[in-house]
Protein backbone atom coordinates (compact mmCIF):
# COMPACT_ATOMS: atom_id res chain seq x y z
CA UNK A 1 0.00 0.00 0.00
CA UNK A 2 1.29 3.10 -0.61
CA UNK A 3 1.25 6.68 0.71
CA UNK A 4 -1.35 7.35 -1.52
CA UNK A 5 -3.68 5.20 -0.14
CA UNK A 6 -2.78 5.98 3.31
CA UNK A 7 -3.87 9.95 2.90
CA UNK A 8 -7.12 8.85 0.85
CA UNK A 9 -7.98 6.97 3.58
CA UNK A 10 -7.21 9.67 6.61
CA UNK A 11 -8.71 12.41 4.35
CA UNK A 12 -12.40 13.10 2.88
CA UNK A 13 -12.87 12.99 -0.80
CA UNK A 14 -13.12 16.43 -1.12
CA UNK A 15 -11.08 19.64 0.24
CA UNK A 16 -11.36 23.20 -0.01
CA UNK A 17 -9.01 25.48 0.09
CA UNK A 18 -8.02 29.00 -1.73
CA UNK A 19 -7.14 28.55 -5.43
CA UNK A 20 -3.96 30.49 -3.50
CA UNK A 21 -3.03 28.18 -1.52
CA UNK A 22 -2.97 25.89 -4.29
CA UNK A 23 -1.07 27.38 -6.76
CA UNK A 24 1.44 28.80 -4.34
CA UNK A 25 1.88 25.64 -3.32
CA UNK A 26 2.59 23.98 -6.75
CA UNK A 27 4.66 27.23 -7.59
CA UNK A 28 7.25 27.26 -4.10
CA UNK A 29 7.41 23.25 -4.71
CA UNK A 30 9.24 24.02 -8.28
CA UNK A 31 11.32 26.67 -8.35
CA UNK A 32 13.38 26.33 -11.37
CA UNK A 33 16.11 28.45 -11.92
CA UNK A 34 17.90 30.13 -14.70
CA UNK A 35 21.47 28.68 -15.63
CA UNK A 36 23.16 32.09 -15.15
CA UNK A 37 26.70 32.96 -12.66
CA UNK A 38 28.49 35.76 -13.09
CA UNK A 39 31.45 35.13 -10.79
CA UNK A 40 32.64 33.40 -7.81
CA UNK A 41 29.55 33.11 -6.26
CA UNK A 42 28.30 30.69 -9.13
CA UNK A 43 30.37 28.23 -8.05
CA UNK A 44 28.91 27.83 -4.69
CA UNK A 45 25.70 27.60 -6.81
CA UNK A 46 26.87 24.87 -8.42
CA UNK A 47 27.92 23.22 -5.75
CA UNK A 48 24.53 23.69 -3.83
CA UNK A 49 23.20 21.18 -6.26
CA UNK A 50 25.82 18.68 -6.25
CA UNK A 51 25.20 15.12 -3.50
CA UNK A 52 26.59 17.02 -1.03
CA UNK A 53 24.05 19.88 -0.51
CA UNK A 54 21.43 18.37 -2.63
CA UNK A 55 18.98 21.69 -3.54
CA UNK A 56 16.60 19.37 -5.11
CA UNK A 57 15.46 18.95 -2.58
CA UNK A 58 13.71 21.92 -2.06
CA UNK A 59 12.40 20.89 -5.45
CA UNK A 60 14.73 23.65 -6.83
CA UNK A 61 17.62 22.00 -8.86
CA UNK A 62 16.70 22.09 -12.34
CA UNK A 63 18.60 24.93 -13.66
CA UNK A 64 17.34 25.81 -16.84
CA UNK A 65 19.32 26.95 -20.04
CA UNK A 66 16.80 28.80 -21.23
CA UNK A 67 15.54 31.53 -19.06
CA UNK A 68 11.27 31.13 -21.05
CA UNK A 69 11.51 27.74 -18.43
CA UNK A 70 12.71 29.24 -15.46
CA UNK A 71 11.24 30.84 -12.62
CA UNK A 72 13.97 31.88 -10.37
CA UNK A 73 17.10 34.24 -11.00
CA UNK A 74 19.87 33.53 -9.00
CA UNK A 75 22.22 36.60 -9.65
CA UNK A 76 25.53 34.95 -8.52
CA UNK A 77 28.31 37.47 -8.49
CA UNK A 78 29.19 41.06 -9.19
CA UNK A 79 27.01 42.30 -11.78
CA UNK A 80 29.24 44.86 -14.15
CA UNK A 81 27.71 47.98 -16.02
CA UNK A 82 28.24 46.39 -19.18
CA UNK A 83 26.31 43.00 -18.32
CA UNK A 84 23.64 45.10 -16.60
CA UNK A 85 21.43 45.38 -19.54
CA UNK A 86 21.73 42.03 -20.38
CA UNK A 87 20.60 40.74 -17.23
CA UNK A 88 17.77 42.85 -17.56
CA UNK A 89 17.20 41.23 -20.70
CA UNK A 90 17.40 37.73 -19.60
CA UNK A 91 15.19 38.76 -16.33
CA UNK A 92 12.58 39.88 -18.72
CA UNK A 93 12.78 37.43 -21.49
CA UNK A 94 11.52 35.21 -18.26
CA UNK A 95 7.98 34.71 -17.98
CA UNK A 96 5.73 35.48 -14.99
CA UNK A 97 5.93 34.37 -12.20
CA UNK A 98 9.56 35.27 -11.43
CA UNK A 99 11.57 36.06 -8.70
CA UNK A 100 15.03 36.81 -8.24
CA UNK A 101 17.29 36.09 -5.68
CA UNK A 102 20.48 38.53 -5.23
CA UNK A 103 23.40 35.87 -3.99
CA UNK A 104 26.58 37.49 -2.26
CA UNK A 105 27.63 40.63 -0.86
CA UNK A 106 28.51 42.14 -4.58
CA UNK A 107 25.61 41.05 -6.47
CA UNK A 108 23.31 42.95 -3.24
CA UNK A 109 25.56 46.33 -3.25
CA UNK A 110 28.16 45.90 -5.08
CA UNK A 111 31.06 44.33 -2.15
CA UNK A 112 34.37 45.54 -2.37
CA UNK A 113 34.16 46.86 -5.89
CA UNK A 114 32.93 50.12 -5.25
CA UNK A 115 33.85 51.69 -8.51
CA UNK A 116 32.58 52.97 -12.14
CA UNK A 117 32.87 49.38 -13.69
CA UNK A 118 30.14 47.33 -11.25
CA UNK A 119 26.75 48.00 -10.37
CA UNK A 120 26.38 49.27 -6.75
CA UNK A 121 23.62 45.93 -6.04
CA UNK A 122 21.45 44.25 -8.49
CA UNK A 123 18.58 46.01 -7.25
CA UNK A 124 19.38 49.22 -9.17
CA UNK A 125 18.35 46.84 -12.25
CA UNK A 126 15.73 44.17 -11.13
CA UNK A 127 13.30 43.67 -8.51
CA UNK A 128 15.15 41.48 -5.73
CA UNK A 129 12.95 39.56 -3.50
CA UNK A 130 15.38 37.43 -1.22
CA UNK A 131 19.21 38.55 -0.37
CA UNK A 132 21.96 36.58 1.00
CA UNK A 133 25.36 38.13 2.25
CA UNK A 134 28.56 35.90 2.00
CA UNK A 135 31.83 36.48 0.26
CA UNK A 136 30.58 34.18 -0.53
CA UNK A 137 28.02 32.35 0.45
CA UNK A 138 27.62 29.34 1.79
CA UNK A 139 25.39 26.69 -0.34
CA UNK A 140 23.59 26.42 2.84
CA UNK A 141 22.89 30.11 2.62
CA UNK A 142 21.76 29.59 -0.91
CA UNK A 143 19.61 26.50 0.22
CA UNK A 144 18.10 28.92 3.09
CA UNK A 145 17.36 31.49 0.79
CA UNK A 146 15.10 29.42 -1.61
CA UNK A 147 13.38 28.32 1.52
CA UNK A 148 13.22 31.89 2.52
CA UNK A 149 11.47 32.54 -1.04
CA UNK A 150 9.12 29.81 -0.84
CA UNK A 151 7.65 31.13 2.26
CA UNK A 152 7.39 34.30 0.38
CA UNK A 153 5.12 32.44 -2.37
CA UNK A 154 3.73 30.85 -0.33
CA UNK A 155 1.97 34.33 0.45
CA UNK A 156 1.31 35.77 -3.01
CA UNK A 157 -1.91 36.11 -4.43
CA UNK A 158 -2.05 35.07 -8.11
CA UNK A 159 -3.94 37.47 -9.26
CA UNK A 160 -0.46 40.06 -8.53
CA UNK A 161 1.07 38.57 -10.88
CA UNK A 162 0.84 38.75 -14.63
CA UNK A 163 2.19 37.93 -17.86
CA UNK A 164 3.40 41.51 -19.64
CA UNK A 165 4.73 41.90 -23.26
CA UNK A 166 8.60 42.49 -23.15
CA UNK A 167 8.57 45.85 -24.85
CA UNK A 168 5.76 46.66 -22.27
CA UNK A 169 8.21 45.32 -19.26
CA UNK A 170 11.01 47.76 -20.31
CA UNK A 171 8.69 51.02 -20.20
CA UNK A 172 7.37 50.04 -16.37
CA UNK A 173 7.93 52.47 -13.44
CA UNK A 174 11.10 50.31 -13.15
CA UNK A 175 12.73 47.61 -11.14
CA UNK A 176 10.68 47.36 -7.49
CA UNK A 177 7.02 47.51 -8.82
CA UNK A 178 5.66 44.61 -11.31
CA UNK A 179 4.52 46.39 -14.74
CA UNK A 180 0.75 45.43 -15.35
CA UNK A 181 -0.98 45.10 -18.61
CA UNK A 182 -2.58 48.78 -18.97
CA UNK A 183 -0.12 51.34 -18.72
CA UNK A 184 -2.73 54.05 -17.60
CA UNK A 185 -2.75 52.08 -14.19
CA UNK A 186 0.71 51.72 -13.84
CA UNK A 187 0.78 54.10 -10.89
CA UNK A 188 -2.06 53.51 -9.20
CA UNK A 189 -1.01 49.67 -9.66
CA UNK A 190 2.60 50.05 -7.70
CA UNK A 191 1.43 52.25 -5.02
CA UNK A 192 -1.96 50.22 -4.06
CA UNK A 193 -0.90 46.24 -3.98
CA UNK A 194 2.58 45.83 -4.90
CA UNK A 195 3.50 42.03 -4.79
CA UNK A 196 7.00 43.13 -3.73
CA UNK A 197 5.98 44.90 -0.43
CA UNK A 198 5.16 41.12 1.21
CA UNK A 199 7.47 41.32 4.46
CA UNK A 200 9.07 38.22 4.08
CA UNK A 201 9.65 36.11 7.13
CA UNK A 202 12.98 37.93 7.42
CA UNK A 203 11.84 41.45 7.00
CA UNK A 204 9.24 40.69 10.05
CA UNK A 205 12.12 40.01 11.73
CA UNK A 206 13.77 42.63 11.48
CA UNK A 207 11.60 44.80 11.84
CA UNK A 208 9.40 43.56 15.32
CA UNK B 1 63.46 3.88 -26.89
CA UNK B 2 60.38 3.02 -29.01
CA UNK B 3 58.24 4.57 -26.70
CA UNK B 4 57.34 8.76 -25.07
CA UNK B 5 57.01 11.83 -27.10
CA UNK B 6 59.49 12.47 -30.31
CA UNK B 7 61.89 14.66 -29.13
CA UNK B 8 63.75 15.11 -32.14
CA UNK B 9 61.88 18.25 -34.17
CA UNK B 10 62.35 20.41 -30.99
CA UNK B 11 64.86 23.46 -31.66
CA UNK B 12 67.18 24.13 -29.14
CA UNK B 13 66.73 27.41 -27.68
CA UNK B 14 69.05 30.05 -29.48
CA UNK B 15 72.43 31.32 -28.07
CA UNK B 16 71.79 35.49 -27.81
CA UNK B 17 75.33 35.54 -27.59
CA UNK B 18 76.11 34.32 -30.41
CA UNK B 19 78.61 36.50 -32.24
CA UNK B 20 76.56 36.94 -35.42
CA UNK B 21 73.04 38.24 -33.96
CA UNK B 22 73.12 41.38 -32.70
CA UNK B 23 71.30 42.26 -29.63
CA UNK B 24 68.33 44.85 -29.04
CA UNK B 25 71.04 47.38 -27.95
CA UNK B 26 73.20 46.68 -31.17
CA UNK B 27 70.13 46.53 -33.42
CA UNK B 28 69.24 50.14 -32.29
CA UNK B 29 72.60 51.49 -33.20
CA UNK B 30 72.68 49.89 -36.15
CA UNK B 31 68.90 51.11 -36.88
CA UNK B 32 69.99 54.87 -35.71
CA UNK B 33 72.80 54.90 -37.73
CA UNK B 34 70.55 54.88 -40.85
CA UNK B 35 67.64 56.57 -39.49
CA UNK B 36 68.73 59.06 -37.11
CA UNK B 37 65.26 60.92 -37.29
CA UNK B 38 63.61 56.98 -35.74
CA UNK B 39 65.42 57.07 -32.53
CA UNK B 40 65.45 59.58 -29.53
CA UNK B 41 66.13 58.54 -26.39
CA UNK B 42 67.73 54.71 -25.69
CA UNK B 43 67.52 53.62 -21.96
CA UNK B 44 69.38 50.59 -21.02
CA UNK B 45 68.42 49.85 -17.47
CA UNK B 46 68.38 45.58 -16.00
CA UNK B 47 69.51 44.71 -18.96
CA UNK B 48 65.98 46.17 -20.67
CA UNK B 49 66.69 48.28 -23.81
CA UNK B 50 64.07 50.85 -24.17
CA UNK B 51 63.50 53.71 -26.86
CA UNK B 52 61.52 57.02 -26.89
CA UNK B 53 60.31 57.29 -30.98
CA UNK B 54 59.23 60.02 -32.29
CA UNK B 55 55.35 59.60 -32.82
CA UNK B 56 55.55 59.81 -36.63
CA UNK B 57 58.14 56.88 -37.21
CA UNK B 58 56.69 54.59 -34.89
CA UNK B 59 54.98 52.58 -37.45
CA UNK B 60 58.08 52.77 -40.14
CA UNK B 61 60.41 52.17 -37.11
CA UNK B 62 58.19 48.78 -35.71
CA UNK B 63 58.11 47.30 -39.52
CA UNK B 64 61.99 47.72 -39.39
CA UNK B 65 62.12 45.87 -36.17
CA UNK B 66 59.87 43.47 -38.00
CA UNK B 67 61.49 42.36 -41.03
CA UNK B 68 64.58 43.73 -40.72
CA UNK B 69 67.22 40.84 -40.66
CA UNK B 70 69.19 41.61 -37.63
CA UNK B 71 66.11 41.89 -35.10
CA UNK B 72 62.92 39.93 -36.21
CA UNK B 73 60.55 41.13 -33.30
CA UNK B 74 58.28 39.18 -34.72
CA UNK B 75 55.48 39.26 -31.64
CA UNK B 76 53.74 42.41 -30.19
CA UNK B 77 54.07 40.90 -26.21
CA UNK B 78 51.80 44.14 -25.36
CA UNK B 79 50.96 47.52 -26.38
CA UNK B 80 49.55 49.63 -23.84
CA UNK B 81 48.62 53.12 -22.75
CA UNK B 82 49.66 54.95 -19.53
CA UNK B 83 48.74 57.98 -18.39
CA UNK B 84 51.64 60.05 -16.40
CA UNK B 85 49.09 62.37 -14.52
CA UNK B 86 47.14 65.00 -15.44
CA UNK B 87 49.94 68.16 -15.08
CA UNK B 88 52.44 66.41 -16.38
CA UNK B 89 53.54 67.37 -20.48
CA UNK B 90 53.40 65.23 -21.84
CA UNK B 91 50.69 64.01 -20.66
CA UNK B 92 50.30 60.22 -21.95
CA UNK B 93 53.13 57.51 -23.36
CA UNK B 94 52.38 54.79 -25.26
CA UNK B 95 54.28 51.32 -24.51
CA UNK B 96 55.56 48.55 -27.46
CA UNK B 97 56.34 46.10 -25.61
CA UNK B 98 58.49 43.90 -28.55
CA UNK B 99 60.03 40.09 -28.57
CA UNK B 100 61.47 38.00 -31.13
CA UNK B 101 60.30 34.29 -31.08
CA UNK B 102 63.49 33.60 -32.89
CA UNK B 103 65.97 35.53 -31.17
CA UNK B 104 64.30 35.73 -27.76
CA UNK B 105 65.51 38.62 -26.85
CA UNK B 106 63.15 41.86 -25.76
CA UNK B 107 63.07 45.55 -26.75
CA UNK B 108 60.23 47.97 -25.29
CA UNK B 109 59.26 51.44 -27.60
CA UNK B 110 58.09 54.21 -26.11
CA UNK B 111 56.05 57.04 -28.17
CA UNK B 112 55.14 60.59 -26.03
CA UNK B 113 51.94 62.04 -26.60
CA UNK B 114 50.37 65.47 -25.27
CA UNK B 115 46.99 65.66 -24.37
CA UNK B 116 45.54 67.82 -26.90
CA UNK B 117 46.56 66.19 -29.57
CA UNK B 118 46.42 62.79 -28.59
CA UNK B 119 47.09 60.64 -31.60
CA UNK B 120 49.74 58.04 -32.76
CA UNK B 121 49.86 56.26 -35.83
CA UNK B 122 48.54 52.70 -35.97
CA UNK B 123 51.01 49.55 -35.66
CA UNK B 124 48.26 47.15 -37.10
CA UNK B 125 49.54 47.06 -40.41
CA UNK B 126 53.06 45.87 -39.05
CA UNK B 127 51.49 43.29 -36.15
CA UNK B 128 47.40 42.05 -36.14
CA UNK B 129 47.76 41.31 -32.66
CA UNK B 130 47.96 45.22 -32.20
CA UNK B 131 44.54 45.67 -33.36
CA UNK B 132 42.96 44.97 -29.82
CA UNK B 133 45.62 46.34 -27.98
CA UNK B 134 44.99 49.70 -30.02
CA UNK B 135 41.43 49.49 -28.83
CA UNK B 136 41.91 49.10 -25.35
CA UNK B 137 44.37 52.23 -24.80
CA UNK B 138 41.82 53.96 -26.97
CA UNK B 139 39.03 53.03 -24.72
CA UNK B 140 40.57 53.44 -21.36
CA UNK B 141 42.56 56.53 -22.20
CA UNK B 142 41.50 57.73 -25.20
CA UNK B 143 44.08 58.13 -27.43
CA UNK B 144 42.99 58.06 -31.14
CA UNK B 145 45.34 55.75 -32.92
CA UNK B 146 45.17 57.18 -36.92
CA UNK B 147 44.66 54.59 -39.43
CA UNK B 148 43.45 52.02 -36.98
CA UNK B 149 40.85 49.78 -39.18
CA UNK B 150 38.08 49.50 -36.69
CA UNK B 151 38.86 51.20 -33.34
CA UNK B 152 35.90 50.91 -31.32
CA UNK B 153 35.89 50.55 -27.33
CA UNK B 154 36.45 47.21 -26.43
CA UNK B 155 35.94 46.61 -22.78
CA UNK B 156 33.32 49.80 -21.48
CA UNK B 157 30.02 49.74 -22.74
CA UNK B 158 29.60 51.62 -26.07
CA UNK B 159 27.39 54.44 -24.56
CA UNK B 160 30.07 55.17 -22.22
CA UNK B 161 31.11 58.74 -21.26
CA UNK B 162 34.39 59.37 -20.83
CA UNK B 163 37.85 57.30 -20.32
CA UNK B 164 38.05 55.24 -17.64
CA UNK B 165 41.95 54.99 -16.44
CA UNK B 166 42.71 58.54 -16.91
CA UNK B 167 43.91 59.95 -13.57
CA UNK B 168 41.03 63.15 -13.64
CA UNK B 169 38.28 59.89 -14.17
CA UNK B 170 36.72 59.84 -10.94
CA UNK B 171 36.86 56.25 -9.22
CA UNK B 172 33.62 55.36 -8.94
CA UNK B 173 32.04 57.07 -11.98
CA UNK B 174 30.03 60.17 -12.42
CA UNK B 175 27.00 58.90 -11.68
CA UNK B 176 25.63 56.11 -10.01
CA UNK B 177 24.23 53.21 -12.57
CA UNK B 178 20.40 52.43 -12.70
CA UNK B 179 17.81 51.35 -14.79
CA UNK B 180 14.97 53.22 -12.97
Amino acid sequence: MGLENIIAEALPEVLTTRLDSLINWARKSSLWPATFGLACCAIEMMNATSSRNDLARFGSEVFRASPRQADVMIVSGRVSRKMAPVLRRIYDQMPEPKWVISMGACATSGGVFDNYAIVQGVDKIVPVDVYIPGCPPRPEMLIHAVMMLQDKVMKESSRDRRDVPEAEARTAIGPGTLPVTDGSTVRQQSTESRPYSIASRHERRRSS
Amino acid sequence: MSTGANNENIVPEPVTTSAQEPTPSQVVTALQREHNEWIGEVVTAHGEVTVTVPREHIADLCHALKSGAGAQFNFLADLCGVDRGVEEEPRFEVNYHLFSTTRHHRLRLKVLVNENDAHVPTVTGVWRTANWHERETFDLLGIIFDGHPDLRRILLPDDWQGHALRKDFPLRGYEPYSLK
